[in-house]
């Protein structure tokens, strides 16, 4: 599995709080066995032209730049997959709900937390000129775009297993055999029945 | 950093080890999966050509995408016949335990491993589904995760997290009539807001949650979610022990009085360290209902939908979003408001006491020409159990339909779904913007027995007029 030091692109912002996972993919496109095709309908219901994802001057972006609580609500996974499906490679965010990060997370998506002010300058920046680079840096935290420099947040758990390449947890989990069986031989309930 | 809580103690008792990114690897004493989020799971686990560990520690059931009227295989969607297809053959393959349809054990997830007695004090429980935090009511530590994360308690029976806070929430003293368990979360949510709880577990704790039922305290721990807590519980008492005695996975009579006593020592110290502790008077609670697009946009029946002056600067912009969406304006009272659709079930209040409840007040009045009201047990037991009560004919005679076990409208990932800008008052827990099947729909989140008063007078009513 590949490290995850730096995410570098075009920046597409997605302003307003508490966005859903609802909006992020409504439940009729859960009807579904795998996660492919969903990239195509992220933002299903609130694609009506002029939302970011509709703007062609946004195409081929790969950072997602949204406000407070986003991802908030189920926990689907179908979710990020859908905005990873997309292009989506990182996302920077005044918050997000525990879930969804978690989610991101274990599909090597990292979201980085900011200030508001630091947020909401970013979004302009993207509005005004939507070719903006932007480069984030998993090991320093640091976001550049223009000649600016924000410092985000990311918490030291996941942003080491960006960094090493271990953010796949599947194969650090089983790698404790031994360890799984002995906590399961001193759990109490795992003897009644 | 909090102590001696019940989550601490369950905490470190679960804990594999620390993983070199500093997470903890923790043991999940009980996995529940359903076909919405489980497909992809299992197909990483043969992309790895592995098995599932712990084949019996996973209860599997259909409760998403199952109709709720004709329930007849195939099903008439193929898309949901797909789903149902790929959990029998993932069950079948992994020899894992599945309630099917018509099995007389099949419901939604959080209604049936309660009912069951799989869910029990001192267990960490996870489920592709974020209403897990509902299996708390027994003093477990529940939490929803994503399908990856299914994937990982499929093949190595741990996940990889990192430990929560624990906020405590007091409550005391009596509900006044007319107030449930509903009303209480859901006005704790309005006054700590839908972000308070990330990163904390919510201790309900008080009197108020001692003198509920089980099924009350399950209606609380399964909006902590809402209240952004991944996780809700209550410590264990006798009202635990006396739910569990006797169900079908309970421990046996043999081993009853240890699990008992190790049941009470998982319970929360009297010293405990909490990271914070809320507290609220019970009397101060009404009958509450949401008037926007989160369940935290709630207010009591008889308040008018707030202004923006009355909110702090973050609440605003979603509130004038709200407004649009609902159609409601600032200042006008929310009781009178036409509703279209009333539907009573979900995981929050589809369970026998709920539909009790929601018959007292249904016995002998009428839904209200034009609405169509519909009530939807939250399980296969659940519907026996209400049909051997009669419930289901005050119901009928009232003129709500009585349907099949499953989540319903709750998420209309079935054929029950709202049609354009339909407004419904719903038992259910999320009133999100095209939440319940329409893009356009609304919901008001409120008690079934709320829901019964806004059927039968055909607008949002306050169910306290109800009371003789
Ligand atoms: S009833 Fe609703 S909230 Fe509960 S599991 Fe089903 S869809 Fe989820």
């Amino acid at each position: 599995m590949s490290s995850i030091t730096n995410i570098a692109g075009q920046g597409i912002p997605l302003i307003g709080n508490d966005i859903d996972t609802d909006r992020i993919i409504p439940a009729r496109f859960l009807r579904c066995i795998t996660f492919d095709g969903l990239g195509e309908y992220v933002f299903a219901d609130d694609r009506n032209g002029s939302h970011s994802f509709d703007n062609p001057a946004f195409a081929g972006a790969n950072i997602l730049v949204v406000n407070r609580n986003f991802g908030c609500g189920s926990s689907r996974e179908h979710a990020p997959q859908a905005i990873a499906r997309w292009g989506i490679k990182a996302i920077i965010g005044e918050s997000f709900a525990e879930i969804f990060i978690g989610n991101c997370a274990a599909i090597g998506l990292p979201c980085l937390t900011a200030n508001t002010e630091a947020v909401e300058a970013l979004q302009n920046r993207l509005l005004r000129n939507p070719a903006t680079q932007i480069s984030v840096d998993i090991e320093s935290l640091d976001i550049h775009y223009d000649d600016i420099v924000v410092h985000g947040n990311l918490d030291h758990g996941p942003r080491q297993t960006f960094l090493t390449g271990t953010w796949d947890a599947c194969g650090q989990l089983l790698a404790q055999k031994s360890a799984i069986q002995a906590t399961a031989a001193k759990l109490p309930y795992l003897q009644f029945g | 950093m909090s102590e001696r809580t019940l989550f601490d103690k369950v905490w470190d008792l679960h804990t594999v080890g620390i993983l070199p990114g500093g997470q903890t690897q923790l043991f999940i004493g009980l996995h529940l999966i359903h076909e919405v989020t489980s497909p992809q799971a299992f197909a990483m686990l043969r992309e790895r050509n592995l098995k599932v560990l712990f084949p019996e520690r996973t209860v599997a059931t259909v409760d998403h995408i199952v109709p709720t009227e004709i329930q007849a295989r195939p099903f008439v969607d193929e898309l949901a016949e797909q789903m149902i297809q790929a959990l029998e053959d993932n069950c079948k393959e992994q020899g894992i335990r599945f309630y099917n349809i018509g099995c007389g054990n099949q419901g939604i997830v959080h209604v049936i491993a309660p009912e069951q007695g799989f869910t029990q004090p001192g267990m960490t429980i996870a489920c592709g589904d974020s209403h897990t935090s509902t299996h708390g009511a027994f003093g477990a530590i529940a939490f929803g995760i994503g399908t990856t994360q299914v994937r990982d308690v499929l093949a190595s029976q741990t996940l990889c997290l990192s430990k929560l806070k624990v906020r405590r929430i007091e409550v005391n003293g009596a509900l006044k009539p007319g107030v449930f368990a509903k009303d209480v979360i859901l006005h704790i949510i309005r006054t700590l807001g839908v972000k308070a709880g990330v990163g904390f577990a919510y201790e309900f704790a008080g009197t108020t949650f001692e003198a509920m039922i089980m099924e009350e305290r399950m209606t609380i721990c399964n909006m902590a979610i809402e209240g952004g807590a991944r996780c809700g519980y209550i410590n264990p008492d006798q009202v635990t022990f006396d739910y569990l005695k006797g169900r079908d996975f309970a421990p046996t009579s043999e081993q009853w009085d240890a699990a008992v006593a190790w049941w009470k020592t998982i319970a929360s110290d009297s010293d405990a360290v909490y990271d914070d502790t809320v507290v609220f008077d019970a009397a101060q609670i009404a009958p509450t209902v949401t008037w926007g697009i989160t369940p935290g946009q709630g207010i009591a029946v008889d308040e008018s939908v707030p202004t923006v002056e009355t909110m702090s600067i973050d609440e605003r912009p979603i509130a004038e979003e709200a407004y649009l969406y609902m159609d409601l304006k600032p200042g006008q009272p929310l009781i009178g408001t036409k509703v279209d659709v009333c539907f009573i079930g979900s995981c929050t209040n589809g369970r026998l006491s709920d539909l009790r409840e929601a018959a007292k007040f249904a016995e002998g009045r009428h839904v209200a020409p034009g609405v169509k009201a519909f009530v939807v047990p939250g399980s296969e037991r659940v519907k026996l159990a209400a049909e051997a009560e009669g419930l289901h004919e005050i119901f009928l005679a009232a003129g709500f339909e009585w349907r099949e076990a499953g989540c319903s409208m709750c998420l209309a990932m079935n054929p029950d779904k709202l049609v354009g800008r339909q407004l419904s008052a719903s038992s259910s827990n999320r009133n999100f913007k095209g939440r319940q099947g329409s893009s356009s729909g609304r919901t008001l989140l409120m008690s079934p027995a709320m829901v019964v008063a806004a059927a039968v007078k055909g607008e949002v009513a306050d169910v306290r007029e109800f009371l003789v």
